[in-house]
């Protein structure tokens, strides 16, 4: 099977707080580190253990600047066949769509039996997949957690409320978006990266892909800045009762989703 | 020469002259025996290189230390002292047992020398040692079967005991001893029976009781007993020897080599292949042991030398919590694959596989802490630590990494410390503190913090109290903050090599940017890696042994505790105690504040129990049925402290943790060495 | 102003609570909006669906398909495409489903689409203004959207409070005749119920966490009482596991589970490194402890200096109302 992965590299937010810059144009990001989007290394793994037990090939692509080339190498590393990179400074600040057509074209250029997703990435917004999948015309799952190939077929099970899953039959060629925890991710050392460090990697540009109205201009949603939503430091101790704590408890969880 | 009774050589079986029978049973036994032996050197030959052998005094002072002295074995007194005997025995009556072999093709055989006084005085002392023989290997036959100590049981998963094999082999010793005893009792029943001048036996021996029990048997009854010893010993001796490399006997022969091979330093961590020098290191296929091949043929001997005594599992701390690993049957279970690989006649048994999965499991390889307890204890110096590691290295080449330990070791590859803080808070705890940053500033001394005094709220209290400390000492000192990364000294035991050694790069780097001319640490885990881990640095001190000092120099003052009701015992870092026996500077600090009232736990100094771990070990959790922390926390309950002083960040994470898990808060507190002295500086 | 349809979930013939929310972000849109609900399905508890979405919609389009019995993204966005007008605003709740369905449908209305959106500032023109979390919620966004060819919003759930809901008392059309072809190669087979045991802390976004103040075993069930009133999951601190009240996939902690959920309620947990190490992002965190030196309330957003065996059967009582 031939699968394609779409990874990106996103800043590793996970342990340290997110500022915002003064002017709100962005997030500070002098001290930010980067890696591969955690969802898109576990939808890696699952193509390497697809083709593993089938037989084929695994590719993955990224949009991004030529600092994008680690995370590619590192899921070569990790035993991604081939990467290619997807580089233009005309793709800058191109919105969900924008990256979607830029993928949609790369797909075009190959022949790809399953493409994966992450379910989201550092945007939260888990829009590429379901974009792509419609753009190729192909059948798409989201939030996948489980992946059985039978014949030109897959059975696929997607993570919903209350940790249920439903189980879907997809025809191939499909687009699914892969949630954390449908594998256990295999390591990748310093080692592993110096091994697959001289391996040519292609790069595509927006004239090779024949792909226009992306980036900036072309994008239909826009960030007009970031800010920071009034929050206090430490916990405010509720006095009072047992009950009137309660009550303002129960008033502050609603607010918060906490409660219906 | 007149002899009383017919001597060996001299007999007939049926028309063949026993003579010729008893060249052919030591040439057989010999023969076979040096084909064993050859057969079980061919896994050692196919094996990675091992270190060059040097330290040669260290290596000598060894063998006559551990193997001839058997100076570990009293840890285990009653065991301890059977074998001592037994093992004197064996050395004794080696020469005897030699001496019978040729009696039996010359008859009156001596060595050049045994014929006079000292041939006599070797006689009484062989005897007794017969004698003593015969007792405690009764006895070691008693606690095998019927006294069953709880260390030689074997679980179910780990396949059948060795019983039988121990019982077998003490049998033949008890057939060896008594044998020659009656051997040499029956000639001497004949010998006064006859009038003739009879030899004089070592009264209360095996052979002078067996005289006695003899003297009233006719000459027939005398003559057979004579030659059937003697046949019976014969063969009983050539039988034994080939049967030693078979199964765990085989330490007998292997165990003086295991000895002088030994480890003669101690904390380190052997390199990723003999004679691989790091900058060759990516030309290197396969890092780490993935199959039988990838071990060294000094832990193949390993392997053989195992005696399956349980004293390496009876003081693991991880096999106590019920963690899926047990040292001894990492060696068993390779000496197994060993041998079913590579029988002594015949195909192999076993196809050549990756071990991670057949052999050994994940978790058990993951379970160890590296604390070094089994490698304290092991009466011939079996080592576990570099198989656990060289097999860590193997799964991590493989990426078969737990997914909890993937997080923090990629926060140490892109920010230096596991919990992928960011660099510049690294010195955050020392704002108030007016500590100068290395290398930016200069100053003689650098305090190495590590990542856990750094970062972890609760763990900044040891990094503040060392700092007060250092600096009432009136140290020039300063730290490398921002450009400090974690030390790596666990990052190497789970595997990590290379990450390894690109911390151990920028770090010598920055320290050797800086300038200091002494390094002093709280952490013991990070006072190990500079120490043994690191190359070229200047001097390195924990920092007890740098306070003791200072103490002594009248630099410290301290004030008296005051709280008579506190008990405090010291707990033994692994990587401070055993793994750089410094046991007595801590103490000596303690016993500095007038008035500290001290106990010992049983086990402590090189018998300390581990906390459960450090590093990377906090973030990586086995299967176990209780934590170490609180078998530790009870032992040290049960010597009467109510305080634990640590010297180990990590050891005050999980003596706190696990005071909490045992219920017994406000009953046992733990706090770290710096920061008691420091509540005790006086003003 | 476009028209604005918000697609309503149901099960068992009630409508989700999202159903009400949809109608109000959609006001925050345009006030004047006649909002039309798109309830879909087969078979009787349809119409009951139907019913309750018309308590806060102008009119509900009915569609009743056996295509539609479980809602199948695939199938409904094929749907969608064919009844809804172009140029229209699409309103999905943000959950499993809306998230399947979303992309997708943007696509092939030709639309904008935004995810997620916890706020909405109104519209300029044909412009949208929305607010949306990045960065696991530690960063907030102003965004717009171009919706001069229509948009598709994924909202997220609880973000508009359906207090100020206007009424609806629309009328039911039932446009199944509209429905056109929906065949669609992915088929729903059947859903997979998590077993008790199997529970993923790190998928609730409400967790009642519990840790060495429950003291004893048997105060497990006060928890699991909260939990089920709150409609959250019971996690712990590693001591519970230890003590095999609760199984290990119930921890939390660097050594336990990685959770992220909106809402973090630690009920008599002191806060170790480790197990604050396992809560990412940055969830509203409760915490409940007798002890007010607690370490845990250095990084709660509320604390409450309370027994936790006295704080929890309160808090049911009153949760259960």
């Amino acid at each position: 099977m031939e699968i394609l992965v779409c990874v990106k590299r996103v800043p590793d937010t996970a342990e340290n707080e997110i500022t915002i810059k003064g002017d709100g144009t962005d997030i500070q990001r002098d001290d930010l580190v980067y890696s591969v989007n955690e969802w898109d290394n576990y939808a890696t793994e699952e193509a390497i253990q697809i083709r593993d037990n089938v037989g084929g090939t695994v590719t993955v692509v990224t949009v991004g600047d030529s600092e994008s080339e680690e995370i590619l190498r590192r899921q070569m590393a990790m035993g991604a066949d081939n990467g290619i990179l997807l580089a233009d400074g005309a793709f800058d600040g191109s919105d969900a769509r924008g990256i979607a057509s830029i993928l949609a074209a790369a797909v075009k250029k190959g022949k790809y039996d399953l493409i994966l997703t992450g379910a989201q990435a550092d945007d939260g917004a888990g829009a590429v997949g379901g974009m792509l999948a419609a753009m190729l015309d192909l059948p798409y799952a989201s939030l996948v957690n489980k992946v059985e190939v039978a014949g030109n077929k897959l059975k696929v099970g997607r993570e919903i409320e209350g940790g249920n899953q439903e189980m879907n039959e997809i025809d191939l060629p499909c687009v699914l978006s892969i949630q954390t925890g449908i594998n256990e991710p295999r390591y990748v050392g310093i080692r592993g990266i110096r091994k697959v460090a001289s391996v040519e990697i292609p790069t595509h540009n927006a004239g090779a892909l024949g792909v226009s109205g992306v980036g900036k201009a072309g994008a239909q949603v826009k960030r007009v800045d970031y800010f920071t939503p009034p929050a206090g430091k430490g916990a405010e101790i509720l006095e009072g009762s047992m009950e009137e704590k309660i009550d303002k408890l129960i008033e502050l969880l609603k607010a918060k989703g906490g409660l219906k | 020469m007149e002899f009383a009774l017919n001597p060996p050589a001299s007999n007939w079986f049926l028309f063949i002259p026993a003579w010729l029978i008893y060249t052919l049973i030591p040439v057989a036994g010999i023969t076979f025996f040096i084909y064993e032996i050859v057969m079980r050197l061919k896994p050692m030959v196919l094996a990675q290189p091992d270190k060059p052998i040097a330290e040669l005094p260290e290596r000598v002072i060894n063998v006559i230390k551990i193997w001839l002295l058997q100076w570990r074995h009293p840890r285990y007194m009653l065991a301890g002292v059977v074998h001592i005997l037994l093992f004197a025995g064996f050395l004794i009556l080696g020469l005897r047992s030699t001496e019978l072999m040729f009696v039996g093709i010359k008859s009156g055989f001596t060595f050049p020398g045994m014929g006079g006084t000292l041939g006599a005085i070797y006689g009484v002392i062989r005897s007794y040692a017969a004698t003593w023989v015969l007792v405690v290997a009764l006895i070691a036959i008693y606690r095998r079967v019927v006294s069953k100590p709880a260390r030689y049981a074997v679980p179910a998963k780990y396949g059948k005991p060795h019983t039988t094999e121990a019982v077998f082999v003490l049998c033949m010793i008890c057939t060896l001893v008594l044998a020659e005893g009656f051997f040499e009792g029956s000639l001497v029943a004949a010998q006064k029976q006859q009038g003739l001048e009879a030899h004089t036996l070592a009264p209360l021996t095996l052979a002078w009781f067996a005289s006695l029990f003899l003297s009233m048997a006719g000459k027939g009854t005398l003559q057979f007993v004579h030659s059937a010893s003697y046949f019976i010993h014969d063969v009983t001796f050539f039988t034994f020897l080939c049967f030693l490399p078979l199964g765990k006997h085989f330490h007998v022969v292997t165990s003086l080599f295991n000895v002088f091979l030994m480890r003669t330093r101690r904390g380190n961590i052997k390199p990723v292949r003999y004679g691989v020098t790091n900058d060759q290191l990516d030309s290197i296929d396969s890092f780490g042991v993935k199959n039988l091949e990838d071990f060294t043929w000094r832990h193949i001997l390993h392997f053989y030398s195992c005696v399956d005594c349980g004293r390496c599992s009876d003081n693991c701390p991880a096999n106590a919590v019920g963690r899926p690993l047990s040292p001894r049957f990492i060696s068993i279970k390779g000496r197994n694959l060993v041998y079913a690989r590579h029988p002594l006649l015949g195909e192999p048994k076993v196809e050549a596989q990756p071990l991670i999965g057949t052999t050994y499991e994940e978790d058990e390889i993951w379970s160890c802490t590296t604390c070094g307890a089994c490698e304290q204890e092991c009466p011939v110096g079996i080592e576990y630590i570099d198989k656990i590691v060289d097999m860590r290295r193997g799964m991590v080449d493989e990426g078969m990494v737990p997914q909890s330990l993937q997080k923090p070791l990629s926060a140490i590859e892109k920010r230096g410390n596991p919990w992928g803080k960011m660099e510049k808070k690294r010195s955050e705890w020392a704002k108030d503190l007016e500590v100068k940053e290395l290398p930016d500033e200069e100053a003689e001394m650098l305090y190495f913090v590590d990542s856990i005094s750094s970062f972890d709220d609760r763990m900044q209290n040891i990094a503040k109290a060392t700092a007060k400390l250092i600096k009432s000492t009136g140290a020039d000192f300063g730290i490398l903050g921002k450009d400090e990364k974690d030390s790596g000294h666990e990052v190497r035991r789970f595997g990590e090599e290379m990450l390894f050694q690109s911390l151990r790069e920028h770090n010598t780097e920055m320290i050797k940017e800086s300038k200091v001319t002494r390094i002093v640490t709280a952490d013991p885990h990070a006072f190990n890696a500079l120490k043994n881990d690191y190359e070229d640095l200047p001097p390195v001190e924990h920092i007890s042994q740098y306070l003791v000092a200072q103490h002594r120099k009248g630099n410290l003052q301290l004030k008296a505790n005051g709280d008579g009701q506190k008990v405090f015992t010291y707990h033994d870092p692994c990587y401070l105690g055993r793994h750089n026996a410094v046991y007595e500077d801590p103490r000596q600090l303690l016993d500095a504040i007038p008035g500290l009232k001290r106990v010992d736990m049983l086990r402590s100094r090189d018998r300390s129990f581990c906390c459960g771990g450090g590093g990377l070990m906090l973030f990586y959790e086995p299967e176990e049925e209780q934590r170490m922390g609180v078998l530790r926390v009870k032992m040290a309950a049960e010597a009467g402290a109510n305080v634990i002083v640590t010297a180990c960040p990590f050891c005050l994470v999980n003596m706190e943790d696990a005071i909490k898990v045992a219920g017994l808060e406000g009953k046992m507190e733990a706090i770290d060495l710096c920061e008691l002295v420091a509540n005790h500086l006086a003003e | 102003m476009a028209q604005i349809f918000a697609y309503i979930a149901h099960k068992n013939g009630v409508v989700d609570d999202t159903a009400a929310e949809l109608a109000v972000a959609a006001k925050k849109i345009d006030a004047s909006a006649q909002v039309t609900a798109i309830v879909t399905g087969s078979g009787a508890t349809l119409d009951a669906a139907c019913q309750g979405a018309a308590k806060a919609y102008a009119q509900v389009w009915k569609i009743n398909k056996p295509e539609l019995a479980y809602p199948n993204a695939e199938v409904v966005r094929k749907l969608l495409k064919n009844i809804v007008p172009a140029s229209s605003i699409v309103l999905v709740a943000h959950d499993t489903f809306g998230m399947d369905l979303g992309p997708g449908l943007s696509i092939k209305m030709d639309a904008a689409y935004a995810s997620d959106v916890v706020g909405i500032d109104g519209a300029d023109g044909s412009t949208l203004k929305i607010v949306r979390q990045e960065f696991a919620g530690m960063a907030h966004a102003h965004m717009t959207v171009n919706a001069a060819k229509g948009a598709v919003l994924t909202l997220r759930p609880g973000s508009f409070q359906a207090g100020d809901a206007a009424g609806g008392a629309g009328a039911v059309t039932d446009k199944s005749g509209d429905a056109g072809d929906l065949g669609a190669k992915r088929k729903f087979l059947q859903v997979v119920e998590a077993e008790t045991g199997d529970v993923d802390i790190t998928k609730s976004d409400v967790l009642v966490s519990i840790g060495r103040g429950i003291e004893d075993q048997e105060n497990i069930g006060l928890a699991e009482d909260l939990a089920k009133a709150m409609g959250a999951v019971v996690s712990c601190s590693r001591p519970i596991v230890d003590a095999k009240w609760l199984e290990k996939a119930r921890q939390v902690g660097t050594s336990g589970k990685t959770v992220k959920p909106k809402v973090y309620m630690a009920l008599g947990i002191s806060g170790s490194f480790q197990h604050l190490g396992g809560i990412k992002g940055s969830p509203f965190i409760v915490a409940v402890n007798k002890n007010p030196k607690a370490p845990i309330f250095q990084v709660a957003d509320v604390g409450i200096v309370e027994n936790i065996l006295e704080f929890i059967p309160a808090m049911t009582e009153k949760v259960s109302g």
